[in-house]
């Protein structure tokens, strides 16, 4: 029972979960009917690979992971609000 | 390929008490996650869509964030987790705002027949005047 519910085995179900998850935004992303649905679901990638690389940090002895995330959560922010001010406005630095 | 458990960190007692927070903590996000990805994919509208993704899977994120934070404790990368959780606390909800307001700028309907809130001093309007009032605003 002890060997059912330890941390790897933890770690790597929630890897498999969030791969899934992300495909199935890249499903919404492809599909998605207006164009901030599409934005929409490339932000939502983006903070499922930032989990993704949480996770790989504390699974691995590869501690920078972390800081991998946290360049992946800054570039998702920086293409979000460019992509909504090319939506809006046309352009993206005015 | 690399196998993956044995270069995994040996946490020698997996059911120390901060492992079974950190174990918490993921289980959290992940619920988390699966409930934005759930709203991302089944809910009709880019508002309700952007509605579930934006608070969820924000919390989620920050949660594993936190996880992170609570395995490396107070050193090194566990200080960069907690910088970003500050760090998504802040931007998500900025995003998602310019996300919906350039949805609104391009003119995306609403699902059903919901209209936008008319402004208080106007509640006699009819809704074709209350768009009319929140369009050029």
């Amino acid at each position: 029972m002890a060997e059912l519910f330890s941390f790897n085995l933890l770690l790597t179900s929630a890897l498999i979960l969030i791969s899934i998850r992300t495909l199935f935004c890249g499903y919404r992303a492809f599909i998605g009917p207006t164009i901030p649905d599409r934005v929409i679901g490339i932000d939502a990638i983006g903070t499922n690979i930032t989990a993704i690389a949480i996770l790989l940090a504390i699974l691995t002895p590869f501690d920078y992971f972390v800081l991998v995330g946290l360049v992946l959560a800054i570039i998702g922010f920086i293409s979000t609000i460019a992509a909504a001010n090319y939506i809006s406005e046309s352009e993206v630095i005015q | 390929m690399i196998d993956i458990h044995a270069l995994s960190v040996a946490l020698d007692s997996t059911h120390s008490p901060r492992s079974m927070i950190v174990m918490f903590f993921i289980i959290l996000g992940c619920f988390f996650l699966t409930v934005g990805t759930l709203g991302l994919l089944r809910l009709p509208d880019v508002y309700n869509r952007l509605h579930a993704t934006s608070k969820s899977t924000t919390l989620g994120a920050a949660s594993i964030f936190f996880s992170g934070f609570l395995h490396y404790g107070f050193q090194g990368m566990g200080l960069t987790s907690l910088v970003g959780v500050l760090f998504l606390f802040l931007t998500a909800p900025t995003g998602s705002h310019m996300i919906s307001r350039a949805a609104q700028k391009m003119g995306v309907e609403f699902f059903g027949d919901v209209t936008w809130p008319t402004h208080s001093d106007s509640q006699t309007h009819s809704n074709e005047d209350a768009i009319s009032d929140e369009t050029d605003v």
